[in-house]
């Protein structure tokens, strides 16, 4: 109980003055992920059903390569940023930070052992 | 962290049937949601039968004639019984609409009539809307000017005008902040689409001088980006009002001014 106005209660701390920027990231992700989700799926799906050195071979090849490390860094930048809102939405106070860091850690660990493998198959 | 499930006290029990109209031969159900704040029992649902033959159209006649003929003691708010000043909203047969114009030739079956859901209830079907009001007095609703000329009215051309239309109309009736799921978990910071209608019936009109001040104050992950497009607003709005395109068009001026 606070004897705070409606007012002040409804404004706050006031504006946290961000929001726009991760609006305008994830839309560009979701425009970027149009074009290579469709690519990545091509380039998967032509490297399925081949020897061990066969695909060693194919992802030595740029084009697989580029693709599937774009693919992997923009889905999981993607992935975070949209579960963080999730997380925003849904859990609060200190379990909310706690969850953001968790995902922030795992999804930056995903990419970092997804670039790896595929630097493994290409080099 | 968000409630799933109500507190057992806000549980709802079944309440009292009341004894159908005599001699009435076309009879309508009504269930409704009924609490009392001073009586220390949980929410129930009374259950009223209508004389359809000598009741009015509406639900809020419906409502009306069961306050004066049936049970004195159910409370809701009314006021002008056609659609201006949105004191009746409440939730009619799962959406929330204004009672007094939302025909009972519209529903099919049982009537069954709750206050606007995810607000704090003062009484049966009458919802605390204290932070609502609050959160729209944040936005500031009137003309900001900071020249004082001309000295005269303010003239506005018939094209920026009609940018207007479909936000001016908006009663302040609730009904869209309070079907939207955003609003029922972060509506403690999250304006809701009511107040970010009018926020951008501000922003939009071509005589207001404070169209930064305004974006700066709704540049917010809460205040603004809880909107997640769900259009439940929309769906909802018994003035027939699109609070969604709205917020919709506030992203893209603040992504303009950013990128």
């Amino acid at each position: 109980m606070s004897y705070l106005t409606d007012r002040k209660r409804a404004q706050g701390t006031g504006a946290g003055r961000q929001g726009t920027h991760h609006h305008w990231q994830m839309m560009a992700s979701s425009t970027a992920l149009v074009f290579l989700v469709p690519l990545f799926v091509f380039t998967f799906a032509n490297g399925l059903g081949g020897t061990y050195e066969e695909v060693l071979a194919y992802y030595s090849r740029p084009f697989p390569a580029i693709i599937t490390g774009l693919t992997l860094v923009v889905v999981i930048i993607h992935l975070v940023r949209e579960a963080q809102v999730a997380i925003e939405d849904y859990v609060h106070g200190v379990a909310e930070k706690l969850s953001l860091m968790a995902v922030a850690a795992f999804g930056y660990t995903l990419i970092a052992a997804g670039l790896f493998a595929l630097v493994k198959l290409a080099l | 962290m968000v409630q799933l499930t109500l507190p057992k006290n806000s549980r709802i029990t079944t309440g009292k049937t009341w004894p159908k109209p005599e001699g009435a031969t076309n009879v309508r159900k009504f269930q409704i949601y009924r609490w009392n704040p001073d009586d220390g029992q949980n929410p129930r649902v009374d259950t009223y039968f209508v004389d359809m033959d000598s009741c009015g159209p509406m639900v809020l006649d419906a409502l009306i004639k069961i306050k004066n003929e049936i049970d004195p003691t159910l409370t809701f708010r009314r006021s002008c019984r056609e659609g201006i000043c949105g004191s009746c909203a409440m939730n009619i047969d799962g959406i929330n609409t204004l009672a007094c114009i939302y025909g009972m030739d519209e529903i099919k079956g049982d009537v069954k009539i709750y206050p606007l859901p995810h607000m704090p209830v003062v009484k049966d079907l009458i919802p605390d809307l204290t932070h609502f009001y609050a959160q729209h007095a944040s936005i500031m609703p009137w003309l900001e000017t900071k020249t004082n000329r001309p000295a005269k009215e303010w003239k506005q051309s018939i094209e920026d005008r009609k940018k207007l239309d479909g936000l001016y109309e908006c009663v302040m009736c609730a009904s869209c902040s309070t079907s939207c799921p955003s609003y029922w978990w972060n509506g403690d910071r999250y304006l809701g689409p009511a107040a970010l209608l009018h926020a951008y019936r501000w922003i939009i009109d071509s005589r207001d001088e404070a169209t930064g001040e305004r974006l700066d104050e709704l540049e917010d992950p809460f205040k603004l980006y809880r909107c997640h497009t769900i259009m439940n607003c929309a769906k909802t709005c018994p003035k027939g009002l699109n609070p969604a395109k709205a917020i919709a068009e506030i992203k893209k001026m603040m992504v303009e001014r950013a990128v």
